[in-house]
């Protein structure tokens, strides 16, 4: 069971808010959360990141310092968490940005091209979004139709037209590793 | 009311808010800043005064006018920026004005860095700048707390005409959690037949912090520490955590608090008898949950757990007075303690005497 | 009966001022409480004191009075008159207070506009503590830490307050004026009644410096000191207007 991921880019890419989503989410299903940023002057230039703690028991430290689940956006975002994520742990990767590979062979990895998709999308900005919709989908730390229906919250006003986009770049994230799952099943 | 999720430095913007407060003078620091940006919009839009100083030491002083002319005022800051203001916090302890002075702890000594530490306990709770006085110290530990506990500073402010000090940590402040914003309850700003805000036709105040006299002065430093002493029976504020049967109890505030109260819990998994006391107050102090806990007689050690090299231990020896070791664990300079590290500690002390 | 035609003004309390002999405090004390009175706003008038020989103000003026910490008073008076906009605020603070310790508060507050009014008392020597050296001594006098005169290589220079505030936006009225004589005196009282107006109709910050003499300190008698204050102070402080309102500019 997931209760700790840390999300991980660099500025601008929505990285943040999609933190936000996730502890919304939470909220919504009833469970503790707590959401930290990086801050200051490490928010220059460098990555941007968020650790969110979802969990049924209330939270002591928000720190995420061991993420259960690592999702990276970018390639000095992998260089810089690779090693933090737990044994047996997820990392999820953006591979449009990220052109290598993961070293670890003690946690699972996914690939997806969240930019790739997003523009197919026709909004390179969503790409967050669906690299989420898989983390979602991958770790089940919430459910998809919680993250949906926050989306509404963290959005500022002017944005709220965009609710329709971001909710198929979920999506779209999340139907990625179906194949996965029909062939567990199969 | 639904939960909304909330940072800690808007968290104390909107508590303020609430509690009526509608003047805020402040200087930029990190990492307190957003408590600025969000007041910034808000204050506006209740009809208050938002106003960006020119450095801590105006900031202070405003403070200190709008406080003498009976406004209900706040203001924010972090190490470096709240050492600029003690100057301005020693007349307004003197003058007996209320206010709320925010402090998101900043890594120190020096300009040290933006990660959360714990090392002003010794500046907020002795109180800080020069002169004998003392200003009630409020930690809260979780963003929740934040907003209910900055309407009782308000409450505390009013009730002592005293500064109230704030105490978090970059931490607290940056992070977010869901929130319970209940309906806005009715706020009362009582008359304040002492504030000097024109005659207009009634007797002449003076908001006075001179007193060149000693004979004066000493009867002023009396009549401040006759508050202070009244402070200390009646506002002690803590929370106990798995103390009753608790052979170590752990002692921690703000954010190590938290850390704790994982490290209680996973002790108490394995079977071992851990506590805690969060103080609230850290100022005054809060002896009574020692006193408490040591009539109980379960409890061999307290543990104080703190981001700093110490400083919180003195108060618990102080408390705790011999009966029992006090011992200690801090990480410092923005380092977190970890759960795991506290463990064993704990371990270290349970354990050594069994076989 | 006779008429009454000099009586103290209600402004000022009925009490012995502490100064010394031939110091011009007591008269802008009470030319400021004169001008209150006049302008009829005794009852919403609020002042701030300041650290140095007008730290008693407090128990010369009648109203209602903040003791503000060194330099800081202009602070203190922003955050009065911005939780109390219809009242009347002013600032009393001299040299050390003003232009050392507390300048980047007045700075601040005139870039601000703040509708406040500030008496800036240049005596140019440091009085409470002990006749120390001030922002604005001139080159060469001699005080207390700089007994051998002040020497511009290792004091630098003074500070000319109403040439620099003439230059802030937020400054709507600045001007030097000096209470050596009776005729400047009368001309001082109209400066000060120009501060008061100015902040009463809303134009932004004033400033008045008054050029005072500090016998004690100086080492001169009283008629000395006021000649000296004449003939070095005015020299290096030229008197006049520096700033005025834009609308009067326009008239002019």
């Amino acid at each position: 069971m997931f209760e700790q991921v840390l999300l991980a880019g660099f500025g601008g890419q929505g990285i943040l808010s999609a933190g936000q989503l996730l502890a919304y989410a939470g909220i919504l299903e009833g469970k503790y959360v707590t959401w930290v940023p990086s801050y200051g002057a490490e928010m220059r230039g460098g990555t941007a990141n968020c650790g969110v703690t979802i969990s049924n028991r209330s939270i002591s430290s928000p720190i995420v310092s061991d993420p259960e689940a690592l999702m990276v956006m970018n390639r000095p975002s992998l260089e810089k968490f690779e090693q933090n994520v737990v044994t047996n742990g997820l990392i999820v990767v953006n591979s449009s940005l990220i052109n290598c590979k993961v070293e670890r062979k003690d946690v699972q990895v996914m690939y997806i091209p969240a930019n790739k998709l997003a523009e197919e999308l026709g909004n390179n900005k969503v790409a967050v979004n669906i690299a989420l919709g898989a983390l979602i989908f991958l770790t089940q730390i919430v459910s998809l139709e919680a993250v949906m229906e926050s989306l509404g919250k963290v959005l500022p006003p002017h944005h709220q037209k965009l609710i329709a986009i971001n909710q198929r770049a979920l999506k779209t994230g999340a139907q990625y590793f179906d194949h996965l799952a029909k062939e567990k099943a199969g | 009311m639904a939960k909304v999720l909330m940072k800690g430095n808007e968290a104390f913007g909107e508590g303020a808010i609430r509690a009526g407060c509608r003047f805020y003078f402040g200087y930029p620091i990190t990492p307190q800043s957003e408590l600025a940006h969000f007041l910034a919009k808000r204050m506006p839009e209740v009809g208050g005064t938002f106003l960006q100083a020119e450095s801590e030491l105006a900031s202070i002083n405003m403070v200190f006018g709008a406080a003498g002319a009976g406004a209900r005022v706040m203001t924010s800051s972090s190490g470096p920026g709240i050492s600029l203001m003690q100057e301005g916090i020693s007349f307004i302890a003197c003058a007996e004005l209320p206010c709320v002075i925010v402090n998101i702890m900043r890594g120190g000594p020096g300009l040290g860095n933006i990660a959360p530490v714990q090392s002003d306990y010794f500046q907020a709770t002795r109180g800080g700048g020069h002169g004998d006085y003392r200003l009630i110290v409020l930690a809260p530990s979780s963003v929740q707390e934040i907003i209910d506990l900055v309407w009782e500073a308000f409450v505390l402010a009013e009730k002592y005409l005293n500064p109230i000090l704030m105490l978090g940590d970059g931490l607290l402040g940056q992070m977010m959690e869901p929130v319970e914003l209940d309906e806005e309850k009715e706020f009362f700003i009582p008359l304040r037949p002492w504030a000097a805000s024109g005659r207009m036709g009634g007797p002449k105040r003076i908001i006075n912090t001179l007193y060149i006299v000693p004979e004066e002065a000493e009867k002023h430093n009396f009549k401040l520490n006759q508050k202070y002493k009244e402070i200390e029976v009646k506002e002690q504020r803590w929370e106990n955590y798995q103390t009753k049967d608790a052979q170590l109890v752990l002692v921690a505030f703000g954010t190590a608090a938290r850390v704790c109260k994982g490290v209680v819990d996973y002790c108490r998994e394995q079977g071992l008898p851990v506590g805690l006391i969060r103080p609230i107050t850290l100022w005054p102090f809060p002896d009574k949950a020692f006193d408490y806990i040591l009539s109980l007689g379960t409890v061999r050690y307290f543990l104080s757990v703190e981001m700093s090299t110490g400083q919180m231990i003195e108060d618990i020896r102080l408390a705790v007075d011999g009966r029992r070791p006090v011992h200690f664990y801090g990480r410092f300079g923005g380092m977190l303690p970890v759960l795991t590290d506290v463990v064993k500690e704990v371990k270290k002390l349970l354990l050594k005497e069994e076989p | 009966m006779y008429k009454k035609v000099f009586a103290r003004p209600k402004a000022l309390e009925d009490v012995p001022f502490h100064f010394c002999p031939g110091c011009t405090h007591g008269i802008i004390h009470r030319l400021i409480a004169e001008v209150i009175e006049e302008l009829n706003v005794f009852e919403q008038t609020i002042g701030v004191c300041p650290v140095g020989c007008a730290v008693f103000a407090y128990n010369y003026f009648a109203c209602d009075i903040f003791q503000a910490a060194h330099g800081r008073a202009p602070a203190v008076a922003t955050g009065i008159k911005r939780a109390l906009p219809d009242r009347v605020v002013f600032t009393y603070q001299g040299d050390g207070d003003l232009a050392a310790i507390g300048m980047g508060e007045i700075v601040h507050a005139a870039a601000r506009g703040e509708k406040i009014s500030v008496f800036f008392i240049n005596n140019s020597v440091y009085g409470m503590t002990g006749g120390q050296m001030a922002p604005t001594t001139l080159p060469g006098q001699v005080t207390t830490t700089t007994p051998y005169g002040r020497d511009r290589e290792i004091n630098g220079n003074p500070v000319r307050v109403c040439e620099m505030f003439s230059v802030i936006d937020g400054a709507a009225y600045v001007a030097r004026v000096s209470v050596h004589n009776p005729a400047n005196i009368i001309k001082t009282k109209k400066a000060i009644k120009k501060a008061f107006q100015v902040q009463l109709s809303g134009l932004g910050f004033a400033l008045v410096e008054i050029l005072s003499a500090c016998p004690t300190n100086w080492g001169l008698s009283p008629a000395e000191a006021l000649n000296w204050l004449a003939e070095n102070l005015i020299a290096y402080y030229p008197l006049g207007d520096f700033k005025i309102p834009k609308e009067e500019a326009k008239n002019v």
